[in-house]
């Protein structure tokens, strides 16, 4: 099974089920609220893809996701808003939460968010260059391991505050009441669907393209580089590049999951891209697999279904249950559930291949 | 001229805060590589240890005398459970430490709101530590100059330990070159459990001292933890007098980006003159220069 | 065909205060093996790393490179030395090890690959990746993870990252530590055969090894070049026998005392 997997045919045949699933099944067993945290867990499920590449394959323990997250979502916000004030005053005009802080010019940067293809354009390519640049300044320093994984925290600490000082930016509340979604009715069930369908194909589309980052050489070399950075260099390989690339295209799923999240939940503040969520970002992808493909995928829906579930009726018994499930599956079975699956396959005594768990 | 007294001495200040949240940190991330990121918990236990002191005792004087030490040892003595049960097993994966710590972190900080509710609650600051004492032109809060010699007494405290001490040798030779040390005799176990301790019952000791200057809630402990790394992340790792200086430097880059911009840029500004600084000198400000290790 | 490929001229390398070495010339032929040996702390390690640009140093290394003549390597970075055609192994062998054979050998046959070939799928290997593993004696073993070879395996490997890497100089850090009386052969033959072509350094404690297998020697002792020239020639220079025993001894004692713990 897990053998066929792994060839062209065996591919083909797993992007097929899970399409079935996603655009078949489950629009048909699931009421439209049902469906619409369904999309919100798909897109906890894309980032969660991203941090298994940066992470899991590359060594970069990232635990400033939120941050990305939270530009995508912003950037999205910010034209929302801005099609929302357009709707009802005209243009140039103020969005509503400014009218009740008491913001009457609408602040200059605001103004291009007016056009989708800027917006699209800022969601896709602003969190990336920023992960670029930060990504450069700290891995060509060989800044990696613990300094790494902190200082991606301290960016998610950061950022968080700095939106809570912005009035423009909603502060404290975040951006929320959103009405239209590039002109559709975000009230229309139908509309509702279709962002469902829109956040189902990007986790297709992303995982497809971390598939083939992983069978590339480009894949090969990302796991060098995470087992041994110093051995890389000295074979003439400037690993700072190698990390780059997995880390920003880390930042573009987590930057396009939230510019999804955000017509799907209909609101996004700093509480939701701070340091405790970003770090809540890693569970799912630890309990699923750190280190293989559908595993982050798995692992995120579950975690995000549980908290759903828990948090509401037991809120002190699910935190236990979090603070559990990290020392529990980090410390014992750092391979995730993946590494279950790889460990019966190797009891079948079929040839073992080089999953790792570092 | 008073400006500049009150800004180096908000500094001051800051910068002890942060260095007493950081000092305990400096020993076991610096000189051990575990990054716990309970110790803000264990801080967030030296807090409510102040608070349940005082309910006990009553007098707000004798509490702080009392849960001084108290606080050090049941940081402490958490520190060396979670030592034992958890970290020992895993000195290896360092990056899988800091997820299992957070766990653990999160663990306690519900057991924090399920015993103490999740309200902040307050202690009580002793009569002899209200109000503010002339310097130099500014009135200084008694609470600040008692964590700033709180800070210093700490910090001597753990120099003169690692430099005099038969265990403080222990500690140096296994962070030094641990094969070594344990070819000479020393248990590198017993050495671990050890800076565990003192590193954790430190962090019971500032949580202590902050309640002088801030509430209690179960997330406390947290807010100092970011902080309290970025200090050992620049002054260099295993070198107290990095965390020293770093805390300084950072504590008094806060308080005078805050005069001239807000808080929350003045976060954002820490962030970058970390990211900057590492540019100049990535292991930080202090390090041993010895044969890499590839 | 005897060109010299690398030239150091007065490395020194200063460790806080520490002279780990103090004014080392070196010259690195084509076509020989040149043993570096010395007790322990007599700077070897420490000479290549700085070659290699791991360890600051004054001093000048040149590279000596067909069409463009002598370059000056101090300075660059780790991985710009190392595309310069200078390639280096470690004590402990250093492979991917949950990687395969064939992915070490692919990956460090592939320093100047363009981006679009990286993103890419392997179709095939290249040509001189599946010659060295043939050469390593590693055919048998191409899909098999490098972890879990055995420790001279691992050796060959690394030896065989730096063949397909096309580099030109290589600095062998203690290739047969832990090696059998086999494998120490085959190693010895092997690197004869790469030197053919390239300029070969090996860091050894081994005497024997050295002696059968070396073309020529450099002695390391506290951080200078204590003797240098064929084996016959350092065996016999008293301050080299000195050096190693504190008195002096006939050749065949010749073997350091601390060998073992290296």
């Amino acid at each position: 099974m897990t053998r066929f997997l792994a060839t062209r045919a065996g591919i083909w045949t797993g992007f097929a089920a899970a399409a079935l699933v996603l655009f078949g099944a489950a629009p048909l067993l699931l009421s439209g609220f049902r469906l619409g945290l369904f999309a919100q867990f798909l897109c906890y499920a894309i980032v969660a893809v991203g941090i298994g590449l940066a992470w899991g394959r590359g060594g970069m323990l990232t635990l400033g996701q939120g941050v990305f997250f939270g530009m995508g979502a912003y950037l999205m916000a910010m034209h929302m808003k801005m099609a929302d004030a357009e709707f009802r005053n005209g243009p140039g005009s103020v969005p509503d939460f400014m009218e009740l802080a008491g913001i009457r010019e609408l602040p200059a940067y605001w103004a291009p968010f007016s056009s989708p293809a800027f917006t699209i354009a800022a969601i896709l390519i602003v969190p990336t260059a920023f992960a670029v640049l930060l990504g450069f300044a700290v891995f060509k320093r060989r800044v990696k391991g613990a300094y790494f994984a902190i200082l991606s925290q301290a960016l998610a600490g950061a950022f968080a505050i700095l939106l809570i000082g912005q009035q423009s930016m909603g502060g404290f509340n975040g951006l929320s009441r959103f009405r239209y979604f590039f002109g559709y009715n975000l009230d229309d069930p139908v509309n509702q669907q279709m962002l469902y369908f829109i956040a189902a194909g990007v986790l297709l589309v992303v995982v497809a393209v971390a598939l083939q980052l992983r069978r590339s050489r480009y894949g090969e070399l990302l796991v060098a580089v995470r087992d041994a950075e110093e051995r890389v260099r000295f074979l003439g390989y400037d690993a700072a590049n190698i990390k780059v690339v997995a880390y920003a295209t880390a930042a573009l799923f987590a930057s396009v999951a939230g510019a999804i999240f955000v017509p799907v939940v209909g609101i996004i503040s700093p509480a939701s891209i701070g340091i405790v969520p970003s770090i809540m970002f890693i569970l799912g992808v630890a309990i699923g697999g750190r280190a293989s493909l559908v595993g982050p995928v798995v692992g995120a829906l579950a975690v995000a279904a549980a908290q759903t579930a828990l948090s509401e009726q037991f809120p002190s018994a699910w935190t236990y249950a979090q603070g559990l499930l990290f020392i529990v599956v980090i410390a014992l079975l750092p391979g995730g559930i993946a590494s279950i699956a790889a460990a019966t396959k190797r009891f079948r005594k079929e040839p073992a291949t080089a999953e790792a768990t570092a | 001229m008073d400006l500049l007294v009150g800004q180096v001495f908000t500094g001051l200040s800051t910068g002890s805060i942060l260095l007493l949240a950081a000092l305990g940190l400096s020993l076991t991330f610096g000189q051990m590589g575990v990054i716990n990121m309970a110790h803000g918990e264990f801080i967030m236990a030296g807090c409510y240890t102040a608070y349940v002191t005082q309910q006990l005792v009553g007098d707000a004087g004798a509490s702080l005398l009392i849960a001084l030490p108290v606080g050090f040892l049941v940081g402490g003595a958490m520190g060396l459970i979670l030592e034992a049960v958890l970290i020992r097993h895993l000195y290896h994966r360092p990056l899988d430490t800091l997820l299992v710590t957070f766990g653990v972190g999160l663990v306690l900080q519900q057991v924090a709101r399920d015993v103490f509710g999740a309200p902040a609650v307050n202690v009580t600051v002793p009569e002899a530590l209200r109000g503010g004492v002339d310097l130099l032109g500014t009135t200084v809060p008694k609470t600040r100059l008692f964590i700033l010699a709180l800070a210093v007494v700490a910090v001597t405290a753990v120099t003169l330990v690692l430099r005099f001490t038969p265990a403080g040798r222990r500690i140096r030779a296994v962070v030094g070159n641990r094969d070594l040390a344990e070819t000479a005799g020393i248990s590198s176990r017993a050495v671990d459990a050890g800076t565990f301790f003192i590193g954790s019952g430190l962090a019971g000791v500032a949580g202590v001292a902050l309640t002088l200057i801030g509430s209690t809630s179960p997330t406390t402990g947290q807010s100092y933890l970011v902080d309290a790394f970025l200090v050992v992340v620049a002054g260099g790792m295993g070198r107290i007098k990095g965390a020293v200086v770093a805390a300084v430097a950072l504590g008094t880059f806060q308080a005078v980006f805050e005069t001239y911009s807000t808080a929350s840029l003045a976060k954002v500004g820490v962030f970058i003159v970390i990211v900057v600084f590492l540019q100049l000198r990535p292991q930080g400000l202090f390090t041993l220069r010895t044969r890499s290790l590839a | 065909m005897s060109t010299t490929a690398l030239t150091c001229k007065n490395i020194e390398v200063d460790f806080d205060g520490f002279k780990a070495v103090n004014g080392v010339d070196l010259t690195l032929d084509r076509g020989e093996v040149h043993f570096l040996i010395g007790p322990n702390g007599a700077g070897k390690t420490t000479l290549v790393d700085a070659i290699t640009g791991l360890a600051r140093y004054t001093g000048s290394v040149t590279k000596d490179t067909a069409g463009k003549g002598a370059v000056e390597l101090r300075g660059k970075k780790v991985h710009h030395i190392a595309r310069a055609g200078i390639g280096r192994t470690f004590q402990t062998a250093t492979v991917f090890e949950n990687l395969t054979v064939a992915q070490n050998l692919d990956i460090a046959a592939g320093a100047g690959r363009s981006p679009w070939t990286l993103l890419r799928r392997r179709a095939h290997l290249p040509a001189n990746v599946t010659a060295v593993i043939e050469q390593i004696g590693l055919h048998e073993h191409a899909d098999t993870p490098a972890g879990i070879l055995a420790h001279g395996q691992k050796q060959w490997l690394e030896i065989g990252m730096l063949l397909v890497g096309d580099a030109d100089v290589l600095l062998l850090d203690e290739p047969i530590a832990g090696m059998g009386a086999d494998e120490r052969e085959t190693t010895g033959r092997l690197l004869h055969d790469i030197a053919a072509t390239r300029a070969v350094a090996v860091v050894e404690h081994d005497m024997d090894f050295m002696r059968a297998f070396a073309s020529r020697v450099t002695v390391l002792h506290a951080g200078t070049v204590l003797a240098a020239g064929t084996v016959d020639d350092v065996s016999n220079d008293p301050r080299v026998q000195e050096v190693y025993l504190g008195t002096t001894h006939t050749e065949s004692d010749m073997e350091p005392a601390d060998a073992a713990t290296a």
